[in-house]
C-alpha cells in the first residue's frame, strides 16, 4: 500500500515537473519567435500571410455588421452638430466655387498649352478599391487588414490612399489578404515636402496620431497649417500626394495632422503607379534573401 | 464513465468552448470600430478570457492554449510575433497558480485579480514592442487601454459566467 503511494506521488511529482517544463519551453518559444521575426525571414512573414489569408473572410464577414452600427453611432452624433455643419458646409461650398471657376481656367489654359509642347502625359494608375476588414487599433501597432491581395494585383510598396489623401503603403501581401502600413506607425518613413516652401522633409510615424516631420533643414521654418504632399523620392510614391498640415512647432519638433484619420478608413485605394518603390522594407534585390 | 459516441461529442465541443470564446474575442477586437477616440485605446478583450478561464476551467485553458491563442493574436493583430503568446502565456501561468484564491470569493476580488494581471500585461507588452521597435512608445495610450480593459472586465465575466453555468457546469 505505501510503495502504491509512493509510486503515485512520484508520478505526481513527474507530471508537475512536466507542467513546469511545458511551462518554460513555451516561454522560451515565444523568445525565440521574437528573435526570428526581428531577424524578418521569409518564414515568418509567409505564417502571417496564410494566417491572415484564412482570417480575412471571417473578418470580412463580422465587420459588416460592425460597421452598421458604426453607421448608426456616427448618424445619431451628426444629428446633433447638424445645423453647424450646414452653415459650415454652405460656407466651404461658396470657396470652392470659386476655386472651381479658377480651376476651369487653369485647366483649359494647360490644356492649350500642352496642346503647343506636344505634351506627352504620365499614364493612368491602375487601381483596386477595397474594404479594411481589420484594424486592431490600441498603442501598439498602426496597421489594418484590406481583403485584397495578389489575386487582385496588389504588389508591396504600393500607395494606399483615401479619396485623394495619402493613408500609407502595403506592407505585406497575401493571396487575398493585404496589410496597410499606415503613416501614423513607427515603421512609416514617407519623403515629403512642405509645399509652400518646397522645404523636403521625412515624416516619421511615432504610433501617436500626429507623425513627426524630420530630418527637415534647420532654415526652413514650417508653420501650423502648411500643407505636407509626398515628395516623390525614393520613387515610392508619386509626388504631389496631399498627406496633411503642419500642427504644432514645439521644440523643433514639426506635428503633421493627417488629412484622414485612421477610425474614418472603411474603403481604401490601393494605387499602383507604376514605379519600381525603393521602400525602406523592401529587398534592394530579388536575389537577396530577407 | 464514456458515454456514447453523441455524448462525448456533445462534451468535445462543450470543451472548446473557453478556447472559442478567446477566439471570437480576438476577431472582434480585430475589427475596425470606426468610432473616433476608440481606435486609440482597445480595450484588451481576450486577456479578459483567458483571465476568466484560468481560474474556473483551468483544464481547458492550459498553458499550450493560452500561447497558441497569443501566436494568433500576433499575426492577425500585426504585433511582433511571440509578444502576446508570452503575455498570454504568462497571465495564464500567474493565475492558475493562484485561482485557489479567487474560488468563493466576491467579484471585486476577481476584478481586482484581473487589474493585477492587465497592468502586468500591459506594462510587458509595452516593454516588448518599445524593445523590439528600438522606439519607447507613448505610456499615455497604453494606461488608457488598462483602463478600458478593466472597464470592459465585469460585462464579459458576467457573459462568461452565463457560459460555464449554462454549459460547462457538469462536464
Amino acid at each position: 500500500m505505501k510503495q502504491h503511494s509512493g509510486a503515485l506521488g512520484r508520478l505526481a511529482t513527474l507530471r508537475l515537473l512536466a507542467q513546469r517544463f511545458t511551462f518554460l519551453a513555451l516561454a522560451m518559444a515565444s523568445f525565440g519567435l521574437m528573435l526570428l521575426g526581428k531577424a524578418d525571414t521569409v518564414l515568418v512573414e509567409r505564417l502571417r500571410l496564410a494566417v491572415s489569408d484564412t482570417v480575412v473572410p471571417i473578418l470580412d464577414v463580422m465587420s459588416r455588421p460592425a460597421s452598421t452600427i458604426a453607421e448608426v453611432v456616427g448618424a445619431v452624433r451628426e444629428l446633433a452638430t447638424l445645423r453647424a455643419e450646414n452653415v459650415r458646409l454652405r460656407e466651404e461650398n461658396a470657396n470652392l466655387m470659386h476655386w472651381q471657376t479658377l480651376a476651369r481656367q487653369l485647366d483649359n489654359e494647360n490644356r492649350a498649352l500642352r496642346g503647343q509642347l506636344n505634351f506627352i502625359p504620365d499614364p493612368d494608375p491602375s487601381f483596386v478599391t477595397t474594404r479594411v476588414v481589420g484594424d486592431t487599433g490600441g498603442a501598439f501597432v498602426h496597421s489594418m487588414l484590406i481583403n485584397s491581395g495578389s489575386r487582385e494585383g496588389i504588389r508591396k510598396g504600393q500607395a494606399v490612399i483615401a479619396g485623394e489623401f495619402l493613408v500609407g503603403r502595403i506592407a505585406e501581401v497575401g493571396q487575398r489578404s493585404a496589410r496597410v502600413l499606415l503613416l501614423t506607425d513607427i515603421n512609416s518613413h514617407i519623403p515629403v515636402i512642405l509645399e509652400n516652401s518646397r522645404a523636403k522633409a521625412i515624416l516619421t510615424g511615432d504610433n501617436s496620431d500626429r507623425p513627426r516631420l524630420s530630418y527637415l533643414s534647420s532654415n526652413t521654418n514650417a508653420a501650423p497649417g502648411d500643407r505636407v504632399v509626398s515628395s516623390g523620392h525614393g520613387g515610392a510614391f508619386p509626388p504631389g500626394l496631399p498627406i496633411g498640415v503642419v500642427s504644432s512647432v514645439q521644440d523643433g519638433i514639426v506635428r503633421v495632422e493627417p488629412f484622414v484619420h485612421r477610425y474614418q478608413l472603411e474603403y481604401v485605394t490601393v494605387v499602383d503607379y507604376g514605379l519600381a518603390g525603393i521602400m525602406p522594407s523592401d529587398p534592394p534585390s530579388e536575389g537577396r534573401e530577407r | 464513465m464514456k458515454g456514447t459516441l453523441l455524448q462525448r461529442i456533445d462534451q468535445w465541443f462543450r470543451h472548446l468552448l473557453p478556447v472559442g470564446s478567446v477566439l471570437l474575442l480576438i476577431l472582434i477586437n480585430a475589427l475596425p470600430t470606426r468610432l473616433p477616440g476608440f481606435a486609440a485605446v482597445v480595450p484588451l478583450l481576450p486577456l479578459i478570457g483567458i483571465y476568466y478561464w484560468s481560474i474556473y476551467r483551468p483544464d481547458l485553458m492550459p498553458p499550450a492554449l493560452a500561447f497558441g491563442l497569443g501566436l494568433l493574436n500576433d499575426v492577425i493583430a500585426g504585433l511582433p510575433l511571440g509578444v502576446s503568446s508570452l503575455i498570454y502565456l504568462l497571465a495564464q501561468g500567474m493565475t492558475a497558480s493562484q485561482r485557489r484564491f479567487f474560488h468563493g470569493k466576491p467579484f471585486r476580488i476577481a476584478w481586482w485579480g484581473f487589474g493585477l494581471v492587465s497592468a502586468c500585461a500591459l506594462a510587458l507588452q509595452w516593454l516588448l514592442v518599445s524593445l523590439l521597435l528600438g522606439h519607447t512608445l507613448e505610456p499615455r495610450a497604453v494606461m488608457f487601454e488598462f483602463l478600458m480593459t478593466l472597464f470592459f472586465y465585469p460585462l464579459l465575466s458576467w457573459f462568461f459566467a452565463r457560459i460555464q453555468l449554462a454549459l460547462l457546469r457538469s462536464v
